[in-house]
């Protein structure tokens, strides 16, 4: 058994889970199951329909996006009915990014909230930016973790700004005995007055992450599997989307290609290790993996192979050393680049799309990668239950063959989805979907 | 053959010496001619630094390369070894001062050159010195310190020895970074060494060819 | 006649300092005894209390110094770097302090040891921060343990889970280590406020002080403070590579921690300690490798600075003097153990000013005469043509106050 069949069997043996009743076990068996079969490319049973939902739940209860995010208990409440009543093979707990209490009090800049920026019944959103200059590239180099503390976060936080008035914490190396005195400096400029309200503002989050635990823990209890685990990003992203900005990585890739390859080698480790950890701390072997800024359009092949691709595939492969396995979310069109993204070890790994042609990610990849997605969103919020059921027809006979497929939204259950539609898909790939 | 392994950690040739007791011990070879050939490098190692040729640096890197051909051969012991010595010398860095490397030096040069050496350590109060001259019969003991506060602490332990009634069977030698004449006097000691060298030239001639 | 004012006597004290560090021959011998905690024993408190009352251990360095008369006087707050308050707020690992493991009237000792492990090179020079934060500050300090449980710092760059990862910093063991280090820093705060204020109440009655910052060569960083004499050494054969990197990597530090507290203190006079790279410690290849190149490149930045270097020669450098005739003439105050000086002279007498080297033992255990002998011998050898100042072999702790007004009284009378 290599790493992955072990970390699978694992799951599926359900270990420490306490069920509610003998039918939720034998649920939460039969989901893991099911879904382990279509990673590892075997048949299960029948086609695994496993989505990723934000603010939808919440919706579909009645509650607004911006009670969700303020209102932990009621989001979790909503989060239950709507798996209790749609039964997927898997329930997310995951849910918002942080609570809206906790967004206020970090006072961060890099999100719009509802009710901060966008309308209460909208979603959030996040704010580009240059977080960090072009001409920074040396000093991030230099001392990471500095820039970091005294630079970056600063910008991203208004609570952190003091940050900016503490001497570089690499100066204890030098310092001589005499560390003291830098201290005795940062005590005088008032840095703890900073920290403390920084303690205050996390303890919200801290909160958050503990019960969103517990509610996973119920939800498993009820017989959900959790298909998200782990989480972690493509350096190419983490320097594009939290650093530089868009338009800024786009113009590092003509004007600084080597230290922009510099700063990707350099962050690779730690998106390694970001994933990692934030697996070992859940209790399901996948790693998502948002994919941002290398799809069709915002860079060309070439560009892709030689800045977005390689510290992917290598943070994927290292997940998989591990028996984890990587789920990235290829946001927008991969379809000219299919193949470069078969270079996979078969049946380790799971490739959401959004809006490539999935059936041409069939023929190319499907053989090496299980493959989740992809009903289109403008079918759920726009569309007809009769439209929902025919596209996923197609997906079950075409990316469905011989097993392989997850089915999922193209950007998983839209947030304004109608109820019905998501009635019908759900409906008709536990009926269709079955493997004979 | 046999050579080969005494030049080559006397050269500070870590992997090759490593590699070469591993082949013979994998060759079923005895390993106390291993570290016979072993204890020769080092002997060779003691000579270069008496010469000047080697330094601090090379005896403590000759040390660790020492230790890690001990730690290979210790398992296919099935024997100890029984190693002529010339005499027994106390040596440790008196109360108060916790500085090692000079003691250190002077314990590994005394140990190349054949005494046996009952290293104290640091801090070492006056009758623990006592205790082990009586303990092991050694006439022979070297007290060692590198700051200011050792010349009262030396002194402190002169006097103990002398308290014990050992002062005329036992010679003190002293050592350290502002040791000389002058604290030799203060402390009643029989002699001082500016450097390890001086600490082996005093015990060979206060025990001579004494087996 | 009329008396002289404070500030002449400042300017004349001064006057004299600077010209013997430029090679000219000042209207006497200077004098510069390297007090530590003699001023203590000068008064009759412990060790102890220096470490604890900055007020009384002012007082003994005020009093000590009035009565000693030197022209520069070895400031309070360079034996006693800080208070054992800000010690224990830490729980500092890297010295024993008097009352804290050692006696209460024996002076502090620096605790060898490996605080960097060898395979850490690569962590260091990729994230020094990082490094500093979630490795070597845990094991310095004790209070600071919980930062090993921390995640690498990066992390909080990968997006809204990164960003979250900053809620660890509310932990309640986080919280306590940073409200040690909160508490450690205003005592530092209080302790330097205070030694600062000695030696601006000692330049108004007439004295100056011997430095205004203090700082080490590149290589007794790595030695002292990071991965210890055994593993420097060590390095030296396994790992040269990466020591010499991070040698290069630390030198801009050094150099920027020099420059800051001279302009900080206004004082151009800046403390180099150096341990590891004398006679027996190393080979002259090593030396040349590994030691030389930071140290002239820490001295020379320092002289291009405009600040004057003070380096303490600790051990002997008879078998490297002549590197330090590569160094700019007339612009350091060279201070000197158990180097012969009286052969230094002939070598390096026309580079640098050489200030030294009572032996510690004479003004401790030795005899008014011994003082004297020796220090006419240095006068008169040392001394000749001017560049020299009349200073001892180490610092001062445990010396005799009867035999050290001898050696003052003398190097006045004598070196007129």
């Amino acid at each position: 058994m290599d790493k992955t069949e072990e970390k699978l069997e694992q799951w599926c043996s359900a270990q420490g889970i306490q069920f509610k009743d003998a039918a939720a076990e034998e649920a939460y068996k039969k989901r893991t199951r099911r879904l382990a079969d279509a990673i590892q490319l075997k048949v299960p049973d029948r086609v695994p329909i496993a989505p990723l939902v934000t603010f939808f739940a919440p919706n579909y209860v009645g509650l607004t996006p911006e009670e969700a995010m303020y209102d932990l208990d009621k989001a979790y409440a909503a989060y239950k009915q709507t798996a209790l009543d749609f039964e997927w093979d898997t329930a997310f707990s995951h849910l918002i990014a942080f609570p809206g209490q906790w967004l206020e009090a970090f006072d961060y800049k890099q999100l719009k909230w509802p009710g901060h920026g966008v309308p209460s019944n909208r979603t959030y959103q996040f704010i580009e930016g240059e977080y960090m200059k072009a001409d920074e590239y040396d000093a991030f180099f230099a001392d990471p973790s500095d820039f970091l503390m005294r630079t970056y976060l600063p910008r991203i936080s208004g609570v952190l700004a003091p940050l900016q008035m503490l001497p570089p914490l690499r100066m204890v190396l030098p310092y001589y005995l005499g560390l003291m005195f830098m201290f005795g400096v940062a005590g005088a400029m008032g840095i703890a007055g900073a920290l403390e309200s920084v303690v205050k503002a996390i303890d919200a989050f801290a909160k958050h992450s503990a019960s969103t635990a517990a509610f996973g823990q119920e939800l498993a209890s009820l017989g959900f599997p959790a298909i998200f685990g782990g989480m972690t990003q493509a350096p190419f992203d983490t320097i594009g989307d939290s650093l530089r900005g868009t338009q800024g990585i786009m113009l590092d890739m003509y004007r600084q290609p080597d230290k922009l390859q510099k700063a990707l080698d350099l962050i690779l480790p730690d998106a390694i290790q970001m994933g990692l950890i934030s697996a070992s701390i859940s209790p399901s072997p996948t790693v998502f993996i948002p994919l941002h800024k290398g799809p069709m359009g915002f860079m060309s092949l070439e560009q892709f192979k030689t800045f977005y691709w390689p510290t992917l595939h290598k943070l994927m492969l290292a997940l998989i050393d591990q028996g984890l396995v990587p789920m990235p979310f290829i946001e927008a069109d991969y379809t000219d680049r299919l193949e470069i993204i078969s270079d996979i070890p078969k049946g380790k790994a799971i490739y959401w799309f959004e809006r490539s042609d999935i059936f041409k990610a069939k023929e190319v990849l499907g053989d090496r990668v299980c493959i989740k997605g992809n009903v289109p969103s403008a079918l759920l919020c726009t569309g007809t239950p009769d439209e929902v059921k025919a596209y996923c027809k197609k997906l079950i006979d075409v990316v469905g063959k011989g097993g392989g497929l997850i089915v999922d939204g193209d950007i998983g259950i839209a947030d304004e989805a109608k109820p019905e539609n998501v009635r019908a898909m759900t409906d008709f790939v536990k009926e269709y979907g079955v493997y004979r | 053959m046999a050579n080969d392994l005494a030049n080559t950690l006397a050269d500070l040739k870590e992997k090759e010496a490593l590699e070469m007791v591993r082949k013979r011990l994998d060759a079923g070879e005895d390993p106390l001619g291993i570290l016979d050939d072993a204890r020769r490098g080092m002997e060779i190692v003691g000579k270069r630094f008496e010469n000047s040729e080697y330094f601090i640096p090379d005896l403590v890197y000759s040390g660790e390369i020492l230790k890690d051909i001990t730690e290979m051969v210790k398992p296919k012991m099935t024997k100890d070894i029984e190693v002529k010595r010339l005499g027994k010398v106390v040596m440790g860095t008196v109360a108060g001062d916790i500085h090692d490397i000079g003691k250190d030096i002077v314990v590994f040069m005394l140990d190349v050159n054949g005494f046996e050496v009952y290293d104290l350590g640091v801090d070492v109060p006056a009758q623990e010195f006592v205790d082990k001259l009586r303990e092991t019969g050694s006439t022979v003991v070297g007290l060692s310190g590198f700051l200011t506060l050792a010349f009262d602490s030396m002194k402190t332990t002169v006097d103990a020895i002398k308290a014990a009634g050992l002062r005329d069977k036992v010679k003190v030698m002293i050592g350290g970074g502002q040791i000389d004449e002058a604290v030799q006097r203060h402390t009643g000691a029989d002699a001082y060494g500016v450097n390890a060298m001086a600490g082996v030239s005093l015990a060979k001639e206060w025990l001579g060819g004494a087996q | 006649m009329t008396e002289k004012s404070p500030q002449q006597l400042y300017d004349e004290r001064l006057k004299r300092v600077n010209d013997a560090i430029q090679l000219k021959v000042p209207d006497r011998v200077p004098f510069f005894p390297a007090t530590h905690l003699y001023a203590a024993k000068h008064v009759g408190m412990t060790f102890e209390e220096a470490f604890y009352d900055s007020q009384k251990w002012s007082e003994a360095n005020k009093r000590m110094i009035l009565d000693v008369d030197p022209d520069l006087f070895f400031s309070p707050g360079f034996a006693v770097f800080s208070s054992g308050q800000a010690f224990e707020a830490v729980d500092f690992k890297q010295i024993k302090w008097p009352g804290h493991g050692v006696s209460p009237d024996h002076t502090h000792q620096f605790v060898e040891g490996e605080y960097m492990m060898a395979d850490e090179y690569d962590a260091l020079l990729d994230d020094p921060s990082d490094y500093a934060v979630r490795t070597y500050m845990p094991r310095i300090y004790g209070t600071l343990q919980p930062f090993t449980m921390l995640p690498p710092l990066k992390a909080m760059l990968f997006g809204y889970a990164g960003v979250g990862m900053t809620a660890l910093l509310a932990m309640p063991d986080i919280a306590r280590a940073l409200e040690s280090l909160q508490k450690a820093g205003l005592e530092a705060a209080k302790w330097s406020g205070a030694m600062a204020a000695l030696d601006a109440e000692m330049a108004a009655l007439g004295y100056p002080s011997f430095a205004g910052a203090a700082v080490v060569v590149p290589f007794d960083l790595v030695s002292d403070m990071l991965r210890g004499m055994r593993g420097t050494m060590l390095d030296m054969y396994r790992q040269p590579d990466k020591l010499l990197a991070t040698l290069e990597r630390v030198l801009p530090m050094l150099i920027g921690m020099a420059v800051s507290g001279s302009t900080m203190s206004g004082n151009p006079r800046v403390f180099i300690a150096l341990h590891r790279g004398a006679d027996g410690f190393m080979s002259l290849k090593q030396f040349e490798t590994f030691y030389w190149p930071g140290m002239k490149a820490l001295i020379l930045a320092l002289i291009d600075a405009g600040l004057t270097p003070c380096p303490f020669f600790e051990g002997c450098y008879d078998q490297r003097l002549e590197y330090l005739n590569e160094l700019p003439k007339g612009k350091i105050l060279g201070m000197f153990d158990s180097t012969d000086v009286f052969r230094a002279k002939g070598i390096i007498g026309d580079t640098m000013c050489i200030c030294g080297n009572m032996p510690m033992s004479l003004l401790q255990t030795g005899t008014p005469d011994e003082v004297k002998d020796y220090a006419r011998k240095l006068i008169d050898v040392v001394g000749k043509g001017g560049g020299f100042i009349m200073g001892c072999r180490g610092v001062m702790d445990e010396c005799d106050p009867k035999l050290v007004k001898v050696w003052a009284d003398f190097t006045r009378e004598y070196g007129g």
